[in-house]
């Protein structure tokens, strides 16, 4: 039991980050139905940043954050100018293979410019202490630091609810989510809409990047490739274009994956993940929070 | 249309810029000094990886090399006067390179030994030349068994020599260890399934533990890269293990020693050479981490050996950087040829090959050096214990 509830600890972290990554996905699938597979390497770059800032210029964490959050939204608005706004009316393969280019470019650009070296965050940067959990009496270990990401995760959750919902701004997204045409109708922006939502997610991708950083005490170019692939899974999961799925997805395959290298081998837990991509695509591919009648044509 | 014309030219010419500025980062370092044996010197190939993905292996080894052959010949060179010339070549860790550089050095410039390369791979690429040209061959760090010995015919490989000890020898010495010093008796094995170094040493050393009468109660494989161990700790955790033997590189290993002291898994923790990096303690989240890990390696920084002292003070005069293993491995091994050279009383390549085979007692810097009927040194094997993020050495044990 005590293995079962230490191993829901470690993929709650897990899974937060997932969540937090998925969300980018999501809102950009939501509003222009493209799967942005840059989205992954938007992390690398804010998880970079924020490396920058606090090794060079001795930025404190929690600004190092901020700055890191604004640099990855203007390179998400950025790539989606240059990128993907062009191909607005070109169908929807174009747009996905030039993501997949984006991504290759930043990757490869990444490795260029930054080297292969991994590097870490500076020790000390978080004080990770242990904290000694006891749930019915059973010990268990938590850091703050695995604290700290779940808190933070839900804490951003909580903005972005209130962002779509409360907000002009979000506002906007679901109008133009649900309806481009009649949106611009109404006198909606609709690109700086587009705009908005590429901001938000890779903003969320940015601090879904350090806190990556800060868990494995690694950085490194192709640091966002898997944890994008595994967030893409998470947001088909959850059912894709929508937020709260998003959230549900990237918990669940956390703790799933876990589960998996857990009680059966790590081998088999990057098969069995994308195993479970393929057998939710056939059986229910709007995702669990998914109607089956989703599609609007 | 107009615009993604525009676009497009953009990153086509964004590309090229990329290409070229790659390409000029891959150049060639070609021969570094060209001239013919015979006379006065005595030319010797250098093999190395000197860009590529390991240039770092190579470059260390390479710097150590020029370093000893510039001491030999500032102490009146060999052979009543004779000086070394070495003709470096890099081989960017490719083999076909490593192959076409060995055949280059020896029918264009005539050098009667070859060093190098760094790694496994390329030094059999480099051997199969040798051995066709019957030039002996050295490699400081070549560890995998295959290099002296062909695996089908179990025959040696006649040309070719190591100064390291290979990868089964460290698996052997590091559950010795455990077992008689740090009083192991339940092991956990967390080892990389997508290499073979660290596949081997797994075999090898859950073999000799359960031999020596401990237990291996979990083991546990990962993907080199692999950035999560917690679900596997936390079971090795439950298992009851009183050592975690982690046979890997130091990236994954510094990611497995912090998750492991956060999850409060306080036990020993013991590796081998691929441990050795300034970056490990980094890692690892800070020094305290890495109190109570050991691992196997070459030589020890820490060693009072005067000579290696003497070569480590050199070195960082010479080339303003700490000297890692492979530089002691390389440096012994320029000392090694000259000696055989000086015992054969000759720099004919087949007099140098029988003088390196009857090698006995050779005193290098990392350690006295026999060279066994296998072509492998029997050799000490360091035992570092890592004591606030420094390397001390905590023992030696002779294999």
């Amino acid at each position: 039991m005590a293995v079962f509830l230490q191993q829901i600890i470690n993929g709650l972290s897990l899974g937060s980050i997932y969540a937090l990554i998925a969300l980018g996905y999501t809102m950009v699938y939501g509003i222009i139905q493209l799967i942005n597979f840059a989205h992954g390497d938007i992390l690398m770059v804010g998880a970079y940043i924020a490396f920058f800032g606090v090794v060079y210029l001795k930025l404190n964490i929690w600004l190092a954050f901020i700055i890191s959050m604004i640099g990855s939204a203007i390179l998400g608005v950025l790539i989606e100018r240059v990128a993907y706004k062009p191909l607005r009316n070109a169908g929807r393969l174009a747009p996905l293979i030039t993501a997949i280019g984006v991504s290759l470019f930043l990757e490869n650009g990444g490795l260029m410019v930054l080297g292969t070296e991994i590097r870490s965050y500076p020790a000390g940067l978080i004080t990770s202490a242990q904290l000694p959990l006891a749930i019915f009496g059973i010990k268990l270990t938590a850091t703050t630091l695995q604290l700290l990401i779940l808190a933070i995760t839900i804490a951003m959750m909580i903005i972005l609810q209130y962002i779509v919902h409360y907000t002009w701004a979000g506002k906007a997204m679901r109008a133009v989510s649900y309806d481009p045409d009649a949106a611009r109708l109404m006198g909606i922006n609709v690109d700086n809409t587009i705009s908005v939502t590429f901001a938000l997610g890779s903003a969320f991708a940015a601090v879904a990047g350090i806190l990556l950083g800060l868990y494995y005490n690694t950085i490194h170019p192709l640091m966002g490739i898997m944890p994008g692939l595994k967030a893409f899974v998470a947001a088909v999961i959850g059912g894709i274009g929508l937020i709260p799925g998003a959230m549900v997805g990237g918990f669940a395959l956390g703790i799933f994956e876990t589960m998996v290298s857990g009680y059966w081998s790590s081998k088999l837990r990057d098969p069995i993940v994308f195993l479970l991509l393929i057998l939710i695509l056939l059986v229910k591919p709007s995702g669990l929070l998914g109607k089956n009648n989703t599609e609007k044509v | 249309m107009e615009r993604i014309k525009k676009i497009a030219l953009f990153t086509v010419a964004l590309l090229l810029a990329a290409a070229i500025i790659a390409g000029c980062g891959q150049q060639k370092s070609g021969a570094e000094k060209q001239g013919a044996s015979g006379g006065d010197t005595i030319n010797i190939g250098v093999n190395y990886e000197l860009s590529g993905d390991v240039a770092t292996y190579g470059t260390n080894s390479k710097d150590a090399i020029l370093l000893a052959f510039e001491e030999i010949n500032q102490n009146g060179g060999v052979l009543g006067g004779k000086k070394f010339n070495p003709i470096v070549l890099d081989n960017g860790g490719k083999r076909e390179e490593a192959m076409s550089a060995a055949a280059k050095l020896i029918t264009e410039n005539k050098v009667v030994a070859l060093l190098g390369p760094a790694t496994s791979g390329a030094t059999m690429a480099a051997a199969t030349m040798a051995t066709k040209y019957k030039v002996p061959i050295i490699s400081p760090s070549a560890t995998n068994p295959d290099v002296t010995v062909d695996p089908q015919t179990k025959k040696v490989r006649d040309y070719v020599f190591r100064v390291c000890f290979i990868d089964p020898t460290q698996a052997i010495v590091g559950a010795e260890f455990a077992t008689k010093d740090l009083g192991a008796k339940k092991a956990a094995i967390i080892y990389s399934n997508s290499d073979e170094y660290s596949k081997g040493l797994y075999k090898v050393f859950k073999e000799e533990f359960v031999k020596n009468g401990g237990q291996v109660v979990a083991e546990e494989s990962f993907n080199s890269g692999d950035q999560d161990f917690r679900p596997a700790l936390t079971r090795i955790k439950d298992a009851g293990a009183d050592l975690i033997y982690v046979p890997a590189y130091y990236g994954d290993v510094g990611k497995i020693v912090n998750q492991a002291r956060e999850l409060g898994i306080k036990v020993p923790m013991l590796g081998a050479d691929g441990w050795d990096s300034p970056k490990l303690a980094e890692y690892a989240g800070g020094a305290a981490n890495l109190n109570n890990t050991y691992f196997t390696n070459h030589y020890a920084a820490s060693d009072p050996n005067p000579r290696l002292q003497d070569f480590i003070k050199a070195f960082k005069a010479k080339y303003n950087r700490e000297p890692d293993a492979f530089a002691a491995l390389a440096y012994d091994t320029s000392y090694l040829l000259a000696d055989a050279i000086k015992r054969a009383g000759s720099a004919d390549p087949e007099a140098i090959r029988n003088a390196l085979a009857s090698t006995k007692n050779f005193d290098g810097i990392t350690s006295k050096i026999t060279i066994d009927e296998n072509h492998n040194p029997v050799k000490d094997v360091a035992i570092i214990a890592m004591v606030d993020g420094k390397q001390t050495l905590k023992k030696k044990i002779t294999h």
